[in-house]
Parts: C-alpha cells; sequence; structure tokens
C-alpha cells in the first residue's frame, strides 16, 4: 500500500466572501454539477443556507496565533482539528472546500496549510475563491476591512450578480477590484453560475504552477473584461513602471518590481526575510520568479504575511527572457523602500 | 527480553501479521484480545481464534481509549460508545445535533469523560453527567490518577476541572498558545501538554510553575508514561525523547534522554506497563522496542514506508501490537 509521502495530497479549496455575496449559491452549485467528484465540505456555523452533502462539517473559526512572538503567524484551530478528523476517512471525498464566514480572514486558513505539518502532509491548499457582490462590493470596501482583505487576498475572485448594476458600475468595480488586486482571475457571474474548473483544481500555490508574474488582465485567456481599466478614470489612480495602478485613497495596493538583470542569492534571500520578518503583518500575499547569477535555473517563491515557500523550479529556457519579478499586495507597503531594497540584491 | 548480542536483533519475523483494510488509529487489548481501532466505523478484534470486525461508528472514529475491560471511543456522529470483551456496543451519549466527539478519556472508578465542541462531559460511575464549558474547543483531556479531576487542554491553556465538586472554580493554568494534548504524571504532581508548536509545556500542579520541553522536529502526537512514571515518553523527533520526572523538580533545567536515534521521525510510543522498555514506531513502518536503560533496541516491524500510527501493550507486558496508517498490523507475542 503506498504511504501517506507518495499518494496525492487532498485539495482544499477556499471561498471567503462577504455576507450574502452568494458564497453559498456558489458552493451549492459545485456539489450539484455532474462531475462525479466527491467533496467534504467545512462550513461555518453561522450558515443560513442548507448545503447538500454528504459530509458536511461545521467549523468554529478559531484563529489561534502561533507561540512564536508573530503576531500574524495564526492559523485555523478548528481546520486542524477537522482536518485530522476527516482524513481517517480518506477515500470517501476527493477534495476539501472551506466556506467561511463573511467576516473571515483567509490568513489563517492559508496558513494553517503551511504552518500545521500533519494538515499541509496530508491536504494542500488549491486556491482562495473570493465571491463578491457586484451591488455593494463598492461600500463593502469603504466600511467593511474584511471585504478588502479577501478581495486582497484572492486568486479567483467573482463578482457576482452582475446583473443587478448598470455595464458602467461594473467596470468601474473591476478597476477598484484590479487595484487591490491585479493577479487574481477575474470573472462576472450572474447567479454564480461558472465554470468549475475555473473555481476548483487551480494549484494557485503550486510552486510549480508560477509560471508568470503579469497583472492578470494582460492574460489573454482572461475573457472576461476588456481592458475597462484603460479608459475613464486617469484622475484616480497613477502608472506605475510595471503599469499597475491603484486608488490614491487605497491603503490596499500590490508593489510590483522587474529586472532584467542577475540577482545576488546571498543578498535577495537576507533582503526578503528580512522584509516579511518586519512588514509581515501588513504583505498579505507575495509571489516571484527569480534568475540568480550563474543559476541556470529559476527560483519560484510564494508566500502569506510571514511565510514564504520557495524552490528551483525549472532551468530557464534559451529563449526566454530571465527577468526577475516580485509582487507584494498588502496595506500600506513601504514601497519607496521594498522598490531600493530589491534593486540593491542585484549582483 | 532477547538472548542475542547482534546489533539491531529481529522479532520481526515473528508478528502475526493483521490486514486490517483500513487505517489504524488506536490499539487496546481487552484481555488478551487485541483490538484495532479503524479510522471509520469499526473495532477489529483480533483474537487468534480469528479477526472480527464489529461496527460501532456511522463515521471517523476520531479517539479512543480503553481501561482493558471495555473500549470507549468517540465519533464523527456525535456518538460516545462503549464496547465489550464480547464486542456488545452500548451508545452511553449522543450529541443531538450529531456534532463530533472528538475526545474521550477513562478516568477512576469506572468514570468517562468526553467533549464536544467547547463542552467536557464527565459521565460517572454511578452515571451522574457533569459539563463544563472550556473557553475554546477542547483540544484533550486526562483524568488525574488521584481524586476526580478532570485536565481539559484548549487555548492558552489547560484547565484542571473538578467534575464532583460543584462549588470549586476550575483551576486554569495559562500559557499562550494552542494546547492540543494534555496528560498528568501518574504521581499526580505534574500536569503536561502538547502543543500546536514542536513543544511540550508543562505545570507542575502544587505551584503551577511552567516547565519548556522543546527541540522537537514535529508536533508531538503520541504519548507514554514509563512503567514506573520515571520518565515521559514521546514521539515528534528523529529519536526516542524521554523526559525525566523522577524528581520533585520534573524536567526542570534537565536534559532528556535520547535514545534510539533512526533516519526517520518518532510517530507512535507504547511504554511496556512493567519493565523500563518503550515500544517505538515510526514514520518509515519500523516499530522497534528500546531498553531505557542502555538504548538497547530489537526491531519488530521492518520498515517498509508504512507510518506507524498506533501501539498498544496487553497488561502483562508479554504482547505487543501496532498498525499503521495504511492498514497493516500486526501482533508479537515476546
Amino acid at each position: 500500500m503506498p504511504s501517506p509521502s507518495n499518494t496525492e495530497k487532498i485539495p482544499v479549496t477556499v471561498l471567503t466572501g462577504y455576507l450574502g455575496a452568494g458564497k453559498t449559491t456558489l458552493l451549492n452549485r459545485i456539489l450539484s454539477e455532474p462531475h462525479g467528484k466527491k467533496f467534504a465540505v467545512i462550513v461555518n456555523e453561522f450558515g443560513e443556507i442548507g448545503i447538500d452533502n454528504e459530509l458536511v462539517v461545521n467549523a468554529d473559526e478559531e484563529v489561534f496565533e502561533m507561540n512564536n512572538g508573530c503576531i500574524c503567524c495564526t492559523v485555523r484551530g478548528d481546520l486542524v482539528r477537522i482536518i485530522d478528523g476527516l482524513m481517517r476517512r480518506k477515500g470517501k471525498f476527493d477534495a476539501i472546500i472551506v466556506e467561511t464566514t463573511g467576516l473571515a480572514d483567509p490568513a489563517p486558513v492559508a496558513q494553517t496549510f503551511f504552518m500545521d505539518e500533519a494538515v499541509g502532509s496530508r491536504t494542500k491548499l488549491d486556491a482562495v475563491v473570493t465571491v463578491a457582490d457586484a451591488k455593494w462590493l463598492t461600500d463593502r470596501l469603504k466600511d467593511a476591512p474584511e471585504a478588502k482583505n479577501q478581495i486582497a487576498f484572492a486568486d479567483v475572485i467573482l463578482i457576482n450578480k452582475t446583473d443587478l448594476v448598470a455595464p458602467e458600475e461594473l467596470s468601474e468595480l473591476e478597476v477598484r477590484v484590479r487595484g487591490l488586486n491585479p493577479y487574481a482571475r477575474l470573472h462576472r457571474t450572474e447567479r454564480a453560475k461558472i465554470d468549475i474548473g475555473e473555481v476548483l483544481g487551480r494549484n494557485a500555490f503550486d510552486l510549480d504552477r508560477i509560471l508568470e508574474i503579469e497583472p492578470s488582465f494582460l492574460d489573454p485567456d482572461d475573457h472576461h473584461h476588456d481592458h475597462h481599466h484603460e479608459h475613464g478614470h486617469d484622475h484616480q489612480h497613477h502608472h506605475h513602471g510595471s503599469g499597475l495602478k491603484h486608488y490614491h485613497d487605497e491603503e490596499m495596493q500590490s508593489v510590483s518590481l522587474k529586472t532584467d538583470k542577475p540577482l545576488n542569492p546571498d543578498k535577495f534571500f537576507p533582503w526578503i526575510q528580512d522584509l516579511v520578518a518586519k512588514d509581515g503583518p501588513s504583505i498579505l500575499r507575495c509571489k516571484g520568479i527569480l534568475s540568480f547569477k550563474d543559476d541556470p535555473e529559476r527560483f519560484v517563491f510564494q508566500g502569506v504575511h510571514m511565510i514564504l515557500d520557495g524552490d528551483h523550479q525549472r532551468p530557464w529556457r534559451p529563449d526566454e527572457r530571465r527577468d526577475s519579478r516580485v509582487v507584494f499586495i498588502g496595506r500600506n507597503l513601504p514601497e519607496d523602500r521594498i522598490r531600493q531594497g530589491f534593486e540593491s540584491c542585484i549582483a | 527480553m532477547s538472548d542475542t548480542q547482534v546489533p539491531i536483533p529481529s522479532l520481526a519475523d515473528r508478528v502475526r501479521a493483521v490486514n486490517t483494510g483500513a487505517p489504524v488509529v488506536g490499539v487496546h487489548f481487552l484481555g488478551s484480545t487485541p483490538i484495532f481501532v479503524l479510522g471509520e466505523e469499526a473495532l477489529l478484534f483480533a483474537g487468534e481464534d480469528g479477526e472480527r470486525r464489529v461496527v460501532v461508528h456511522a463515521g471517523a472514529i476520531l479517539d479512543s481509549v480503553s481501561d482493558r475491560k471495555r473500549v470507549i471511543s468517540g465519533g464523527d456522529d456525535g456518538k460516545l460508545i462503549e464496547t465489550s470483551p464480547d464486542g456488545d456496543r452500548r451508545e452511553l451519549a449522543s450529541d443531538e445535533k450529531k456534532r463530533w466527539v472528538d475526545h474521550v478519556a477513562l478516568g477512576p472508578d469506572d468514570a468517562v469523560a468526553w467533549s464536544v465542541g467547547k463542552t467536557a462531559h464527565v459521565r460517572t460511575g454511578k452515571g451522574d453527567l457533569r459539563m463544563f464549558d472550556a473557553p475554546s474547543t477542547v483540544a484533550g483531556l486526562a483524568f488525574a490518577p488521584k481524586g476526580f479531576r478532570v485536565a481539559v487542554a484548549h487555548y492558552n491553556g489547560a484547565t484542571l476541572w473538578f467534575p464532583n465538586a460543584s462549588g470549586a472554580k476550575p483551576e486554569f493554568l495559562e500559557w499562550k498558545g494552542s494546547h492540543l494534548g494534555v496528560t498528568i504524571s501518574p504521581d499526580g504532581k505534574f500536569l503536561i501538554t502538547t502543543m500546536q508548536e514542536p513543544t511540550l509545556h508543562g505545570w507542575r500542579i502544587a505551584d503551577a510553575k511552567h516547565m519548556r520541553m522543546s527541540g522537537y522536529s514535529t508536533r508531538v502526537r503520541s504519548l507514554s508514561w514509563t512503567a514506573n512514571g520515571e520518565f515521559l515518553a514521546t514521539s515528534g523527533s528523529e529519536q526516542l525523547i524521554l523526559w525525566p520526572f523522577d524528581g520533585k523538580d520534573g524536567p526542570m533545567g534537565r536534559q532528556p534522554k535520547i535514545l534510539a536515534r533512526a533516519e526517520s521521525r518518532v510517530t507512535s510510543v507504547a511504554s511496556h506497563p512493567r519493565q523500563p522498555v518503550v515500544a517505538v514506531g515510526y514514520a518509515d513502518g519500523a516499530v522497534k522496542l528500546v531498553r531505557i536503560d542502555d538504548d538497547a533496541l530489537i526491531l519488530a516491524r521492518q520498515a517498509d514506508g508504512q507510518h506507524v500510527s498506533a501501539l498498544g501493550w496487553d497488561s502483562s507486558g508479554q504482547t505487543l501490537a501496532f498498525g499503521t496508517e495504511s492498514g497493516g498490523a500486526g501482533i508479537l507475542a515476546l
């Protein structure tokens, strides 16, 4: 019989979104599609709509600080316990979906998969999927920090209930979402109707799947928006060298760095470790593809707050530009200091 | 134990193999019959006269404990079940909302403790029911050897609860962080918790003096007091870690005994009921018997990549049973 180390890890999808955005609608849609897959579903105990699934577990969203002196190193204690229990029924399900409350912070959920060895050895975080209400998201971004967190943290964002807003309102909203998170896949949906392949099996935390770091709206596969950001709002956002834009009044932002000069690993690693150690609480997500001097292989990394995960990925291809790209999404990021630090890592 | 002097002699060829067909999450003995607790639904009675599968839960079995007269188990079906040596199943409690029965413990005078969410329950030998609401989800339960006290592990510490003294305020032992398991030393002097971090925390109960036991490579998931209570044997590193509890200060300011070094991590420990010997199971499938005095080793199961998940001795210490996450199990008569 195979040992746990060489069997497939169970993928875990995290569904977030503010109250009433349509998380449960999406969840029930995923469960009812004829995909032949079995899911274990972890829902918060205050869920108001019934879930039609055999394996449903109620979670109480207990966020526990790790006892390592780092306030952003938190885990979801209930997930540690529930996943340990669920894995006794391995074989009864193919994937796990975690639905959080509207007020939940996705970071402790994600960090659980990196901080807890037992959870991380049996399961893997697939993606954080955030459902947003097209009509109310703009208001929530103003008055609910949780809603902003959920957008900024997401790998996939569904702007739902698009039938309830005018097209120009929707474009404006997308610009605002892009300002918070240029890298997520963005989809417009009505009643959370979406191809399940767009929300499951994303491998968003898999180092092997870090292919390009480009804002997602430049990706030709992302059909749902046609560069709405290019017109009409010049007074509200400014340009960075990388082409990213964000609202001046936005505390949540992304910082994108790029160089075509090779980096010195002996400078880069101490720099990034120091950066996440000091600014980890304000960095929600980071990702990078790096070209080190005299190194024939691409190095990739990704991180959540203070946790970094990185490795050599594959040899650079002869026809490939050996650019190093790094992106940070976070709150009140010290952009100038980050840029200077990154540039000082050039070999 | 063995008359051979060859390094790591093996008794692995004397093991009676049992194919459980499911992950093993616990091992107990009812009389001389080894009982394998399976990840889902059933207990496997593996007596010499044949194997018998006894269905006790409608779902995962989350925790189990035995006093050698019965097996108590909690399941994700919300049931607390007692199983007798004959395989008779008796429902002791049932959660009306079908919430998981996460933890179980057995105490003096046939008392049973179990937890559902934040609530710890006790059923006394006379059948009286008691409840205690912890500040967060109960992560571990243990009875003190003397007096009617229950240790409850939770976030930011552990609580000593006195189920029969309704006026007595539960004693809160504080230490920041998530405590995931608890045990009390056989002399009743020390309370030890396992934590989310790869460390143990301990209190001397008399004065709540702290002790930290760290240095593990992963979270400690298996604990076992040695026969005379001299050591606490622990999993969590690439060796057997034994913390000394013989003096009045326990392990304070002292180093642990480190035995049975291996390439692979220790996943499960079970002390021999009478002798200074510990059975140690590893992540690579090996099971070894370790003599505490001189680190002499005997191989009881060959490494094969299966994660050893449960170990148990019969009351005389003549028989060791073990099981793995992949369903491989065996019984070794010494």
